[in-house]
């Protein structure tokens, strides 16, 4: 077994044991839904099917129900169309990278933010398909036999490269999560009890049976997949960025664009993660597995990606002064002081500002800082979207066709509809799917496990190991004292340290 | 000849792979393992060999590769060479800047679902498969040794009971299969 440094904060708190595991995760699936979930599944489910009539009377009357017009081609739908692409990117990036990477840490929150992924990239590729008008005709996206018309599709676009990375993107991510699920279902099978749930779950778990082969290939695709995904993950927004960076629009032809929007889609998905997961561990109390520290290292990734970010517009200006064309330094004048300066100004301080607070670690610790500033983020990265697109296109190379955006009330329906839907999938994943990855976190136990890592050796210690024991005690202390002091933080943290003694109590009995 | 197969049941992975390694060096062969989680390092002690799924992943995505160069050459190339803004596009490698982000996504696309439906055939899960797992405990917190007489016609069953219960065991069954 690989020991880890007693340093280390422990990522699994508590005493926990196997079966104890399968416990916490299996319960919420098992028992009967909170009133709350049915009340937040209703809310999301109105939202999403209001969206859906928009996207419906989108369809039937055509996109001139947008606020669209002939110099602003391109403005909320694919701005919402980046930005939930970018969300969905960190369910691939914990997933892969940070298993190359052998990071433990990920174990406990790479299921949700893997469907977080899945479901954001729904609904990414939801807009360019109602884009299109008659989405009857999507397939004419895929390289078919030219009886259509006369031409092939044009492999020299980047918006094909779109289609062939975004496709890639969701069904590799989509069997990537399904093999890791799995050994999972295996178990809730193994313990439903109720004829209908074990018929499904017994079909969903592919009669996997945890064989020793059966798990040494698991171990090989899931790292090879991984292996492969993490350059998908980085290709996906490079060309996503290639739509704008290859058109010759000034503030959109940059070659900085790649490295600068996968660091803002990392960035925006860990946001999202954040958010969903703190509201997540609570109502299916899961905050033995995903507590502060998991936090802190997100918050350390939202940090740094965020600094990139930061970067990169600083960069953008400078570059759009020092290359001394006047019309790319334009285009940069008229996004901080032009009449969109509000929403330059609003991406500014969510995205520059806001991600510096997590040098400090007392805020980094804090779960109620964190809620707040993944809210902020997610803001602040629509707006750089919206900023990109639509202050690069509304003063058009014509002064004549200079133009204004507003958006009419499909654009915010359709918009506002799209997070109805995905909350409308996530809640359904948080009730019938294991939301943390069973046979994962297992195998994390006895080298991360707070209980574990508190014993001098191992079960058989002789003796002469006990003796040993308060030496290694000491050190495991101070993960405790921090942990306390983060209590007084905030009430969440006070919930946490009450949680884990309930469960204490409950071994002890 | 009537097979007897012998579970001996585990609380704990590093018992059972302690076990394990006891049987093996007496001779015992070990038919199966069955675990909640994959216990790392057990696959050398039971003699299961390292999979090759890896190679199939690397064949898969070259065959990716190769698709999507043929195909885009045919397209862009030979079927009807497209003029845009006058770029050269009579060899495909003129072009070959343009082709490279999707030529990767297609490899990606190959190998990964190419090993993924390998997988699931060598594994023999697929949709609606009856699960084969002794004991519905065995994906929760249970371990369990699968021994087969057939497999160790020197030893009786009741000499391998006995070695078994040795090893820390903390259930064991047997069945008849014919």
């Amino acid at each position: 077994m690989h020991k880890e440094a007693a340093i280390r904060e422990p990522l699994i708190l508590g005493h926990k044991t196997y079966h104890d595991i399968t416990e916490d995760v299996c319960r919420p699936i098992e028992d009967k839904a909170p009133r709350m979930w049915y009340i937040l599944f209703g809310i999301a489910l109105i939202i999403g099917l209001y969206g859906v009539g928009c996207i419906l009377y989108l369809l039937g009357t055509g996109v001139g129900v947008w606020g669209l017009n002939k110099t602003i081609g391109w403005a909320w739908d694919i701005t919402n169309f980046v930005w939930w692409v970018g969300i969905g990117h960190a369910g691939t990036l914990i997933s892969a990278v940070l298993l190359l990477f052998r990071q433990k840490w990920r174990m406990a929150i790479n299921r949700s933010a893997e469907a977080m992924t899945i479901f954001a990239v729904f609904m990414a590729g939801l807009f360019p398909l109602i884009h299109m008008g008659r989405l009857w005709l999507g397939y004419w996206v895929l390289p078919l036999p030219n009886h259509f018309g006369s031409l092939w599709v044009n492999f020299n676009s980047p918006l094909l490269w779109d289609v062939f990375a975004i496709s890639t993107y969701l069904s590799v991510s989509l069997v990537f999560w399904y093999i890791g699920l799995i050994p999972d279902f295996a178990t809730i099978r193994d313990r439903a009890k109720k004829p209908i749930p074990k018929k499904m779950y017994s079909i969903m778990s592919f009669g996997w049976s945890g064989r020793a082969k059966h798990w040494n290939r698991f171990e090989l695709v899931s790292l090879v997949l991984a292996g492969l995904a993490t350059p998908l993950v980085f290709s996906v927004h490079s060309i996503v960025s290639f739509d704008f960076a290859t058109s010759v629009i000034p503030g959109w032809h940059t070659t900085i664009f790649p490295p600068y929007f996968v660091a803002g889609a990392v960035f925006s998905g860990f946001a999202m993660v954040q958010t969903l997961l703190l509201i997540m561990r609570k109502a299916m109390s899961l905050e033995a597995y995903i507590h502060t520290k998991h936090v802190e290292y997100m918050n350390i990734v939202i940090m740094v990606t965020g600094s990139i970010v930061g970067t990169a517009y600083i960069t953008e200006l400078f570059i759009s002064w020092y290359s001394g064309v006047e019309y790319e330094a334009y285009a940069f004048i008229n996004r901080a002081t032009g009449p969109y300066w509000w929403a330059y100004w609003a991406m500014m301080t969510c995205n520059v500002i806001s991600p510096q607070l997590m040098w400090f670690k007392k805020l980094r610790r804090s779960l109620l800082f964190t809620f707040i500033i993944s809210i902020v983020v997610n803001i602040g990265m629509w707006f750089e979207r919206y900023v990109i697109i639509v202050t690069s296109l509304h003063r058009d190379f014509l002064p004549s066709s200079w133009s204004m955006h507003y958006p009419s009330h499909i654009d915010i329906g359709v918009y506002i509809g799209t997070i109805g839907l995905f909350f409308v999938f996530f809640l359904l994943f948080a009730r019938y799917f294991p939301v943390l990855a069973l046979n994962e976190v297992k195998s994390i136990l006895k080298g991360s496990g707070e209980s574990y890592k508190n014993m001098p050796d191992d079960h058989h210690a002789e003796p002469a190991a006990a003796e040993a024991a308060p030496k290694a005690e000491a050190p495991v202390e101070e993960p405790k004292a921090e942990d306390s002091t983060d209590a007084s933080d905030d009430a969440k943290g006070e919930d946490d340290s009450e949680e884990k003694k309930e469960d204490n109590n409950d071994n002890n009995e | 000849m009537a097979d007897k197969v012998i579970y001996a049941m585990y609380d704990d992975d590093n018992v059972l792979k302690d076990g394990a390694k006891k049987l093996v060096s007496k001779g015992v062969k070990v038919s199966e393992v069955f675990s909640p989680f994959p216990i790392h390092g057990i696959d050398p002690i039971i003699g299961v060999k390292n999979t090759r799924l890896g190679i199939m992943a690397f064949i898969y995505g070259l065959t990716g590769l190769t698709l999507a160069t043929i195909g885009m050459r045919y397209f862009m190339v030979v079927d009807w060479p497209m003029n845009i803004g006058g770029k050269p596009n009579f060899t495909y490698l003129d072009n070959i800047l343009a082709f490279i982000p999707i030529s990767f996504e297609f490899t990606v696309l190959c190998a990964a679902h190419g090993m993924a439906i390998t997988y699931f055939l060598r594994n023999k899960t697929l949709p609606g498969m009856p699960a084969q797992n002794p004991d519905p405990r065995t994906t929760d917190d249970r371990f369990v040794m699968e021994l087969r007489t057939s497999e160790n016609s020197q030893f009786s069953a009741e000499e391998l009971e006995a070695m078994l219960k040795e090893t820390g065991i903390v259930e064991l069954d047997q069945k008849d299969v014919a």
